[in-house]
């Protein structure tokens, strides 16, 4: 990846961080720590990746994403807003009574989400669902869906996966953010569903694991699993949760609690010196 | 009535299927395992390019459904009632209802009904837990004609669609002049003492109750509902004000059915005395179709004994 080309999605990647933050503050309440980890990877998403166009949301042909882990609705919100589907201003209103910016995706109330989601499990079905759509009705549009590693645990994942394989779903794509941590512990202490890498390959699918923070690796993985050879493909990606706030690094209890104004301010002034370094 | 010919509201479902793909080429099916039972057999026999089967995976079937749904494409997707709405609930609640996507879940077997198979698969629940998903569509067709006219009639809709079929061959009510409309109750039976009102199978059964208490010099008038909902308010206040007693007749839990829905319309509306038939508060157990039905009351003499009841007590 071009080092310029680079540079800008790291800038927007920490602009998204920002909107989580002051999203999740607002709101006193939501999930920063897994929306912190799927910044970099949402961010090439929606500036390198996915055909959409934030002026006409429903476009047809579209590239359908899809948030399996709908908890991390303050990182969609938040490269939505930075994407152009609405103003970043809005992500202040996010769980407020009223808001379009409910606290799980709604496809019906916000512009940009393609599937309602929140109840982990289910995405990645919807996805699949989607890319059967384009295959079987001839369209070309590629399909993304995210999820996080404790969502592996449901038994609903796999059942999407055996039938990707099936189906030869290579125009899907799923990303899992891969931060060892969930809400009760780290995966092991909980129920690690790992390997995933060999789970998902036992499944009939391509794999290939990166590091979710290099821009470099991202691009990489997109573009070996934009070569479709009749496979559904799965990127591991390795991250840290609550990546980009240092107190919110790797801390279990950053899953789904809000900053209070102190950590607020603290966190602001982290993520706008890293700003600074970048511009 | 020796004769009369019966059809299984499955085998409607299948039939109605391939003539609906036969018209339109923007949709697709989906079943888990079970086209031959469900009877999507018949369409995919037709049409195989356009059937996909999950596998016995339900809650992933119904959430690609939506995901499908989500393209602007219609779908069908189909399983035992047990499966399609117990098993797979959530994601009918979650994937399909909440962003309010156009599925028609078509799950057959439902009810006591099931026989042999028993209490596992005997799903006298479904109407209950489909109906209390905001904006789902819930139809249990009453006979063949209906429940072809459903199916077509849920292609058309706009939103999600539960349609519930039997897996006994039940006697054919209707004729090609049906004229079947979502929400719209059928007075089948003319009647001023009192009103029998029923869904699916057990529409035959309130008619061959109705002639039965005419011998008694009780005029009673049957409705067949097959909307559950959203249920027509209309032909049931009306009922409740030109008879003044109600029973209700349904296979399927006395809890949260056709009975629960009439009596919520009568008690809002006109409250008149309800009497609710259907399966009480137990699983059921396995044994012939018929025999079942019997033993849990959902027959016709069952019917003409708690409508006359009701009438004498009135
Ligand atoms: C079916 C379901 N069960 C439980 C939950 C509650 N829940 C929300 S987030 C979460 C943990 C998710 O962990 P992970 O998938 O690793 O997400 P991340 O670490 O990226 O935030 C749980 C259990 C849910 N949303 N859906
Ligand atoms: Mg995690």
């Amino acid at each position: 990846m071009k080092a310029d080309a680079k540079k800008e999605l790291e800038i927007i990647a920490c602009k998204v961080r920002m909107g989580v933050i002051e999203s999740v503050h607002a709101a006193k309440s939501g999930h920063p720590g897994g929306s912190l980890s799927s910044s970099d990877i949402l961010t090439y998403l929606y500036f390198n990746k996915l055909n959409v166009d934030p002026k006409n949301p429903d476009m047809p042909e579209r590239d359908r994403f899809v948030l399996s882990k709908g908890h991390i609705a303050p990182g969609l919100y938040s490269v939505l807003a930075q994407k152009g589907f609405f103003p970043v201003e809005d992500l202040k209103t996010l769980r407020h009574i009223g808001s379009f910016l409910q606290g799980h995706p709604d496809k019906k109330g916000t512009p940009g989400v393609d599937m309602s989601s929140g109840s982990l499990g289910q995405g990645i079905s919807c996805a699949v669902g989607m890319a059967l759509s384009a295959k079987h009705f001839g369209n070309n549009y590629n399909v993304y869906a995210l999820l996080g590693d404790g969502e592996c645990e449901e038994g609903q994942v796999w059942e999407a996966a055996m039938f990707a394989a099936n189906k030869k779903l290579d125009n899907l794509v799923a990303i899992v953010d891969f931060n060892g941590l969930q809400i009760d512990g780290t995966l092991d202490e909980v129920n690690s569903p790992a390997p995933l890498d060999e789970k998902f390959k036992a499944f009939g699918w391509n794999v290939i694991t990166i590091d979710g923070h290099n821009f470099d690796e991202i691009d990489e993985a997109f573009n070996k699993a934009s070569s479709k050879n009749g496979k559904p493909t799965a990127i591991i990606a390795k991250t840290v949760k609550g990546k980009g706030v240092s107190f919110m690094e790797n801390q279990v209890g950053w899953h789904g609690s809000a900053p209070n104004d102190e950590q607020y301010e603290i966190a602001m002034q982290e993520l706008n010196a890293a700003l600074a370094k970048l511009q | 009535m020796a004769d009369t010919v019966k059809i299984a509201t499955r085998e409607s479902y299948g039939n109605a299927l391939k003539a609906l793909a036969e018209k339109h080429d923007d949709f697709i099916v989906l079943d888990a395992d079970l086209a031959a039972a469900t009877k999507t057999g018949i369409f995919k026999k037709a049409f195989p390019e356009r059937f996909y089967d999950c596998g016995i995976a339900e809650q992933n079937m119904v959430s690609i459904a939506a995901g499908v749904a989500t393209t602007g494409k219609k779908v069908f997707c189909s399983s035992f009632a047990m499966f399609a709405a117990g098993r797979a609930f959530e994601q009918v609640r979650n994937s399909i209802g909440y962003p309010h996507l156009h599925v028609v879940i078509g799950a057959t077997h439902a009810g006591i009904s099931v026989g042999e198979d028993g209490a596992t698969h005997q799903c006298n629940e479904d109407l209950a837990l489909m109906s209390v998903i905001p904006g789902m569509t819930v139809i249990n067709p009453a006979d063949d004609y209906e429940a072809k006219a459903a199916v077509f009639a849920a292609y058309e809709h706009d939103g999600p669609v539960y349609i519930r079929f039997g897996r006994l061959a039940t006697p054919v009510l209707f004729d090609d002049s049906y004229k079947f409309e979502i929400g719209k109750g059928v007075e089948m039976k003319d009647g001023n003492d009192i009103t029998i009102i029923a869904t699916g199978l057990m529409v035959n059964e309130a008619l061959t109750a109705a002639d039965a208490l005419k011998a008694d010099g009780i005029n009673a008038r049957v409705i067949n509902i097959s909307t559950i909902k959203p249920i027509d308010k209309d032909i049931i206040i009306k009922a409740a004000k030109e008879t003044g007693a109600i029973v209700t007749a349904e296979e399927h839990s006395v809890i949260g059915g056709l009975g629960s829905a009439v009596t919520d319309v009568v008690c809002e509306s006109c409250p008149v005395p309800v009497k609710k038939i259907g399966v009480e508060d137990r699983f059921g157990y396995s044994g012939p179709a018929k025999d079942l039905l019997v033993k849990f009351g959902l027959c016709a003499e069952n019917i003409a004994k708690v409508t006359k009841e009701l009438y004498n007590n009135k």
